[in-house]
């Protein structure tokens, strides 16, 4: 592949990552205004209690966001090695923050708090499950680059994908803090 | 390459391309038949049909059909068409084929998402015929599937229990094809470009690709959310969409506190962009069949351009449109009607554009063009009735009556249709290399569009009458004599329209075997598609449009060349 060709290939991946970025807004944007428009329509509301655990995935997923980057910037500087241990502890991190989410949707129906019984909670479980499977995407794509990685097979046209990767784990950190506020704030806001 | 990666599961574009094609043929033929049946009972509502017996024993035991069968038919006919035929073909069928071919790039930008937005796309339409033959039958629900009845299993009637679930099911998966799709088309359009062709060299149908693949992303998002939702009411007892209080069939449902409104805005903010996803595509294959066979320019190809975008915006504003007779308040209804009647006016441009492009042109009525006349045609008759439709005072009475049943029909259903066909008859060469019968072309075109006015507009003058829809027999009503005579016609109207479809499927068949070989570039135009296959970049150095050319040494020149004397 010539330089224009693999120039054309790094920005078509970006192009369609931002195109799917505008898909899952207006996915969890339709999400939203189902949440905001159920809760007008009866006085059945309830909010979900946020387990403290909550408050700890959270910092599991945002450090596993700084470590991400921080690796693939060694990645771009040529630290090859750092990459690949960078990469594996942020890989470990976001299966760490499923695992949590595991633990904190248990805890809630332990509570009593289940999908068919719970106005808020119907709205959380399907937004951070949703939340969970796009993360669950882009965790098989981080597994697979770590894969590549420690079998010496991430040459420069696999740059992209790491770059890729790291900017759609940012996207769901955010869209996380974006959750997390829906739920624990707006949902709980009298 | 083995047999399946080069037939089944091909990462080609023009591979997948006609993959849709032949999907979206499979899946018109079945709408068809199910309108022809739909027709039959509704015209002889007492009569005892044989083959209404033998395809559902229990649903039309002694040959008559039950209402639910009826209702349960005219589901799977919309939702057949408007997902498996109009979104399909124009998009998925045609643009894989020809986005690439026609902007100089090799291939789709994501080959493999492209192999799987199809696959997926046959997965979901076998998981919807599927409702057919599962316990119960196929759903009851209207494409629109609206809530309550939707969404609270077999109590509601026959087919809502699992025929329903496969509906949503096959809804979502739909989805996610499609949002794939969309991805793969905006990426390629933005990015695969060969050099010189800068957006506004691109020929329109390229333009209308690009649109139709932003509105997919943003609305089959939505409807993929709403279909969650809905299976999970469903399914997991949830109260998304069902109020505290129901009582369906002499039981109170125990669910509380959902709302069925918010399934139709959902739905809607979908389902009117979804209108422009059928139609915008044939808006693109119209402007350029009408310029090739005019052998002139399109007239104001930036105001096309810019109306497409237009309608493409103001598509995801007017939803409320569909929910006048909901109970929304007033003011809403006025700000509703006036953004849709304001569609009114990028669409006007497109009408007295193209009208402009075929003035004075050297019009060569080939049957491809013939197709994109009466496109014109019919997208004026229906967006004629549309303004009518679109007055919130108008639509508390017409709204469920035959009156929007044949404003829908002529504007998507028949108007994307012809769309579909001109881009058939336009592009067949180069799919096959070979070209279709022009006779065979002629009958068929004359009779379908005498046909499909002698079908719908009667309708209209029936809703005028207060015929409503969705009702499988109304012989019963008084009011309702005088319009009997009205519907005998659209029937056998319909008859004969759908027979001569035959004659096109015949003349597809005929043309692999026995048609005329096809040039490189048999209709003498200037996109890229039609310069011979060549493993070296195109240069594009003038737009898509360059016909009558003042001083070229022939009517035309091609994108790629850059010395026409």
């Amino acid at each position: 592949m010539n330089v224009a060709a693999a120039g054309a290939r790094r920005r078509a991946s970006f192009t369609g990552l931002y195109a799917f970025f505008a898909t899952m807004i207006m996915f969890f944007g339709a999400f939203t205004s189902a949440m905001v428009v159920r809760r007008g329509a009866s006085k059945d509301w309830q909010g979900v209690p946020t387990p403290n655990l909550l408050w700890i995935n959270t910092g599991v997923l945002a450090l596993s966001s700084v470590v991400a980057e921080r690796a693939r910037r060694d990645l771009q500087n040529g630290n090859r090695r750092l990459f690949n241990t960078l990469w594996a502890a942020a890989t470990v991190l976001g299966a760490c923050f499923v695992a949590g989410q595991i633990i904190v949707w248990r805890d809630l129906q332990q509570a009593g708090v289940y999908i068919n019984s719970h106005s808020g909670g119907a709205f959380f479980y399907v937004g951070t499950v949703a939340h969970a499977a796009h993360l669950a995407g882009g965790w098989i794509a981080m597994v697979y680059l770590l894969v590549r990685a420690f079998s010496l097979q991430l040459g420069p046209g696999r740059r992209t994908a790491v770059d890729i990767t790291t900017l759609y784990w940012h996207f769901l950190g955010v869209l996380w803090l974006y959750l997390l506020w829906l739920f624990w704030f707006w949902g709980n806001w009298e | 390459m083995s047999f399946l990666s080069r037939y089944i599961f091909s990462t080609n574009h023009k591979t997948i391309g006609i993959q849709y094609f032949v999907l979206a043929l499979t899946a018109a033929l079945l709408g068809t038949a199910l309108s022809v049946l739909m027709r039959l009972h509704l015209t002889y509502p007492e009569a005892k049909i044989r083959l209404f017996e033998i395809l559902w024993p229990n649903a039309a035991a002694g040959g008559v059909m039950t209402p639910e069968l009826y209702l349960s038919l005219m589901t799977m006919h919309g939702t057949i068409m408007v997902f498996f035929v109009l979104t399909t073909v124009p998009q998925g069928g045609f643009g894989n084929f020809f986005l690439p071919l026609q902007i100089g790039a090799e291939d789709m930008a994501f080959p493999r998402i492209n192999m799987l937005s199809f696959w997926a796309t046959a997965l979901a339409f076998l998981v919807l015929c599927s409702a057919f033959v599962v316990e119960g039958g196929a759903p009851l629900a209207g494409w629109t599937a609206y809530p309550p009845l939707s969404a609270v299993g077999s109590i509601a009637g026959p087919g809502m229990g699992k025929g329903m679930t496969l509906w949503v099911v096959s809804i979502a998966l739909f989805c996610a094809a499609s949002l794939m799709g969309a991805i793969n088309f905006i990426t390629t359009i933005l990015e695969m470009r060969t050099r010189g062709m800068s957006l506004f060299r691109m020929p329109l149908t390229c333009w209308a690709w690009l649109v139709t693949a932003l509105i997919s992303l943003f609305a089959f998002a939505v409807l993929f959310a709403a279909g969650i939702l809905l299976l999970l009411d469903r399914e997991a007892g949830t109260s998304f969409f069902l109020p505290a209080g129901l009582v369906i069939n002499d039981r109170i449902l125990d669910r509380k506190g959902g709302s069925p409104l918010l399934w139709q805005h959902l739905f809607w903010f979908f389902g009117h962009p979804e209108v422009y996803i059928a139609i915008l595509p044939g808006m693109g294959v119209v402007s350029t069949v009408l310029s090739v066979f005019s052998r002139k320019p399109v007239f104001g190809y930036r105001a096309m351009v810019w109306a497409m975008l237009a309608i493409g915006f103001l598509g995801f504003l007017v939803w409320g449109h569909h929910m006048f007779i909901s109970g929304m308040s007033p003011y809403s209804s006025l700000a509703f009607s006036v953004l849709t009647l304001a569609i009114g006016v990028p669409s006007a441009v497109k009408t007295f554009n193209w009208l402009g492009t075929i003035l004075g042109g050297r019009l060569h009525l080939e049957t491809a063009m013939l197709w994109a006349l009466a496109f014109v045609s019919v997208f004026v008759t229906g967006g004629l009735s549309g303004i009518a439709l679109g007055q919130p005072a108008l639509d508390m009475y017409f709204h469920d009556t035959y009156f929007v049943v044949g404003h829908f029909h002529i504007i998507m259903g028949v108007a994307a249709v012809f769309s579909i066909l001109a881009g058939t008859f336009y592009w067949w060469p180069k799919m096959t290399g070979r070209m279709l019968s022009e006779t065979l072309g002629r009958v068929h075109f004359y009779v379908t569009f005498l046909g499909v006015y002698a079908v719908f507009i009667p309708m209209h003058f029936a809703g005028i009458v207060g015929n409503p829809r969705r009702y499988s027999d109304f012989g019963q009503f008084e009011f309702l004599k005088d319009v009997q005579g009205l519907h005998k016609f659209i029937t056998h109207a319909a008859f004969l329209t759908a027979a001569v479809q035959l004659l096109f499927i015949f003349n597809l068949i005929w043309s692999l075997y026995r048609g005329k070989k096809a040039g490189d570039n048999p209709w003498n135009a200037t996109t890229l598609e039609w310069l011979p296959p060549s493993h070296q970049p195109h240069i594009v150095v003038r737009g898509a449009y360059d016909y009558s050319v003042p001083g070229a040494r022939r009517d035309f020149l091609m994108q790629n060349e850059s010395n026409g004397q």
